[in-house]
């Protein structure tokens, strides 16, 4: 590509740039051509804002109705009185094997998880395999053995797959695409539209030890640690809270893009604010250690076994408990409330009593050194 | 600019010539380069930036300092439980 | 974590706010120089605590914002060369060059990789001796040290396929720019902390003298800044002009030696453009011609890369304190985190983007 040249500069601006004396630039306003969006980019996969912007430039337009346009974690359709959820998910982490789970074990969890927030009760999931040429035998196996030790672990049965090989270099060794089919529980009507000013927020324990378990071994970042992915099925976890109240509004599970892109989406999705208390917010020390030292935010690290539970206020507390009382979700704790200040955008009080916006991030977090 | 935390240092040894510390920044470990703070000691607390340590954090100085901030968190909470500032006189 | 916990104590940082408070006769204008420095007042709120007692303006602190367009072209061009792997902070992946990013080069194919040391760079250029690794060197006086020892490292190594395209600026020369403008309002400044740990104290007691502004070497965290804060305001009242030191548990007079040396061994200073702030004298760090074999801008034909700037990003006014990114008139609709026009709203501690990340709430747009 020939680099450009500067030869003829008149613009005001370079002018104020050679002598080293910025002008005034107020009474300037000539639009910049914007640089245009023609390739997909790894932020457009990170569950924040290009991911968003994807569905709705690309997705919604062409395949829009009105089950998909509620754009839940999962779609709850009905066939003869029955409530059926229904998921699809794909697994493209890497390194395929990490502490605390790998890509079979992750893509059992993810989508038993993304049933279990709708309500209902996972029954069944699809395997699709993408495969790389020259992927070891033994490492497939491996990937196989854990989804069938996941699955059984959850009672789901994995009922039908495929597989494909794609030629080496395109595919990262292996990616699993998967559906999950579930029967919504009696009585259950949980959606990201229906928080409501004074809801309690909840999470179910310690935020980021995922997305940090990944870094710890990716190259160039590597640091020593004993933090594990806490990739697990939460459905267990679910049906114990639903038992103790029926006052769940709504249940998501914060995966990429952290705890900050699932209250931001549910914020936009109920039109409501929220208000978080930093503080409260549960992260390992280990946690907070390595996002210090590779200046991230731990609101915005991948979780894969978290809930967040948006609950009615005279519930909370029971929620709080029931959560509790659960091996999954021993660490929960209330972190904030719904409020009906600054619709659509979640606030966070530092631990100075000061305020800040808790955003949503254009793309993925990246480590910094400024 | 410089985003540089303070980790204590777990180990010393030699890698590749180059003086390396296991440093620890609350519960993670990771390598870092010594040569620019050759008095550091294991125990020491030591400033990181980019994997190199840049200075040894002088415990003393910031015992000193501290202590007078706290006394002062200490005296203004005294004057003012809740948080509230004084009226202004 | 120690020391950093115990500088983030609520009741420590509400005592010095009330402190500053008190103490303040009027909206003194204080400015800090370090873009991490404005990244913490922004986390934490500082400016809510403070009220109207100062007015905190802040400066060109972020190699990120004031790495030159033809520089970040010039890595774009690097990444897009099938040989080469273009080694990368993360910091820099999101900067707008010309007409793309390295995050676009990436996506179209070019090998580009974060790490978070310059020794992982190395390391990738020992495990990969058919690729050439260019590790794209930014930063301050602090990381200078780092990226000169990683250059004496490649050598101690022989290896052939690594080189370093720089992009260092020093500080004092921006301050001193920005001092000397007749448009200058900032009465006080915080020093940053890091930069000092490295060079030491004595450039800024020189600018203190020169320019008779007081200044304060500060730390990063809350109360670091809060007392800094209340050193200068303190100055400022009672009329003194001096170079102080808030962050003593990590900055000593003569800064570090051994790192000093060892940049004065790689580096020379000469004449560096900022972006969107134009040329300032002596105020860059090139690699001397005895590590040539390390120079990116020697190895590769970049000579021909220059660069526009996009006249709508009032970066320069922003990055030198004359205004604030609110009274940008693209500011959160044309420019946005996702959408940069300028350096300021890409890095995570330029000006703009801290205030649309954090404090877009208090501004109607």
């Amino acid at each position: 590509m020939p680099p450009t040249t500067n030869t003829n500069a008149t613009s005001l601006h370079s002018d104020s740039v050679s002598t080293g004396e910025p002008k005034d630039l107020t009474a300037f306003s000539c639009p910049v051509p914007l640089v245009p969006r023609e390739r997909i980019l790894l932020g457009h996969g990170s569950g924040g804002k290009l991911s968003a912007e994807l569905l709705k430039d690309v997705f919604l337009p062409s395949l829009g109705n009105p089950v998909l346009d509620r754009l839940e974690d999962q779609a709850i359709v009905s066939l003869n009185g029955v409530r059926l959820a229904v998921t699809t998910d794909s697994f493209v982490v890497k390194p395929l094997f990490f502490r605390g789970g790998d890509i079979g074990s992750l893509a059992v969890h993810g989508t038993i998880n993304d049933l279990a927030v709708g309500g209902a009760i996972p029954l069944w999931l699809s395997a699709a395999f993408i495969l790389e040429e020259g992927l070891s035998f033994e490492t497939l196996k491996r990937v196989v053995a854990s989804m069938h030790e996941a699955a059984s672990s959850a009672g789901v049965q994995i009922i039908t797959g495929d597989t494909k090989v794609v030629e080496r270099g395109s595919a990262d060794g292996l990616f699993i695409n998967t559906t999950g089919i579930g029967r919504v529980r009696d009585g259950v009507s949980l959606s990201a539209s229906q928080a409501q000013p004074g809801d309690a927020i909840l999470v179910s324990g310690f935020l980021g030890d995922h997305g940090i378990a990944i870094l710890a071994e990716r190259e160039g970042l590597q640091f020593e640690t004993q933090v594990q992915s806490d990739s697990a099925a939460l459905h267990a976890l679910v049906a114990r809270l639903l038992e103790a109240t029926h006052e769940v509004r709504c249940l998501r599970d914060p995966t990429r893009g952290g705890l900050s892109s699932t209250l931001n989406e549910i914020a936009l999705s109920s039109r409501v604010g929220m208000a978080l208390d930093e503080t409260s917010v549960p992260v390992r020390e280990e946690v907070r250690g390595a996002c210090e030292m590779l200046g991230l935010d731990p609101l915005y690290v991948a979780n894969e076994g978290k809930l967040v539970a948006i609950v009615a206020s005279s519930a909370a507390q029971a929620a709080l408990r029931a959560l509790q009382s659960h091996p999954l979700g021993k660490d929960a704790a209330i972190i904030g409330r719904v409020t009906a200040d600054h619709p659509r955008m979640v606030v966070l009080r530092t631990p100075l009593g000061t305020t800040r916006i808790v955003d949503m991030l254009a793309g993925d977090q990246l480590p910094r050194i400024c | 600019m410089c985003l540089a935390i303070p980790g204590k240092v777990a180990g010393i040894a030699e890698k590749d010539g180059i003086r390396t510390g296991r440093v620890l920044f609350g519960g993670i470990a990771r390598q870092a380069c010594l040569d620019f703070v050759p008095e550091a000691k294991e125990g020491d607390y030591v400033l990181v930036h980019v994997g190199f340590a840049i200075t040894v954090i002088d415990r003393d100085e910031a015992e000193r300092t501290y202590a007078l901030l706290e006394s002062m968190g200490v005296l203004a909470e005294e004057l003012a439980p809740d948080g509230v500032a004084p009226a202004e006189s | 974590m120690k020391y950093l916990d115990e500088y983030r104590d609520a009741r420590i940082a509400r005592a010095l706010a009330a402190e500053i408070k008190r103490r303040s006769s009027r909206p003194w204008v204080l400015m800090e120089i370090c873009g991490g420095q404005t990244h913490t007042l922004m986390r934490y709120g500082i400016d809510e605590l403070l009220g109207d007692s100062v007015e905190l303006v802040h400066g060109p602190g972020c190699p990120v914002c004031v790495t030159p367009l033809e520089i970040i072209d010039r890595a774009i061009n690097l990444a897009r060369r099938p040989e080469v792997t273009l080694v990368s902070y993360g910091d820099m992946l999101r900067v707008p060059g010309s007409d793309t990013d390295l995050f676009h080069v990436k996506a179209e194919g070019g090998d580009v990789r974060i790490v978070y040391s310059p020794t992982d760079a190395v390391n990738l250029a020992r495990t990969l001796p058919d690729r050439n690794v260019v590790f794209f060197a930014i930063g301050f006086e602090t990381t200078a040290p780092a990226h000169a020892m990683a250059v004496l490292q490649a050598e101690r190594l022989g290896l052939k396929n690594f080189s370093l395209l720089v992009s260092h600026v020093l500080v004092p020369p921006a301050i001193r720019s920005l001092l000397g403008s007749p448009k200058n309002r900032v009465q006080g400044f915080i020093a940053p902390g890091h930069v000092c740990t490295v060079v030491g104290c004595r450039d800024y007691e020189d600018l203190v003298r020169e320019f008779r502004v007081p200044m304060v070497v500060g730390g990063f965290e809350p109360i670091d800044l809060l007392e800094a804060i209340r050193m200068l305001v303190i100055q400022l009242e009672e009329g003194r002009v001096e170079l102080e030191n808030q962050y003593v548990r990590s900055v000593q007079y003569e800064g570090n030696r051994p790192a000093q040396m060892a940049v004065g061994r790689v580096f020379q200073a000469a004449d560096r453009k900022w972006r969107g702030i134009g040329p300032i004298s002596d105020s860059g760090l090139y690699l001397k011609p005895d590590y040539a074999a390390f120079d990116a801008e020697r190895i590769f034909d970049l000579a021909d890369i220059c660069a526009q700037e996009p006249p709508e990003c009032i970066s320069a006014e922003v990055l030198l304190g004359h205004k604030k990114p609110t009274d940008c008139t693209a500011f959160g609709t044309r420019c946005t985190p996702e959408k940069p026009l300028g350096a300021p709203m890409v890095s995570s501690e330029g000006a703009c983007a801290a205030y649309y990340q954090y404090k877009r709430h208090l501004v109607t747009l």
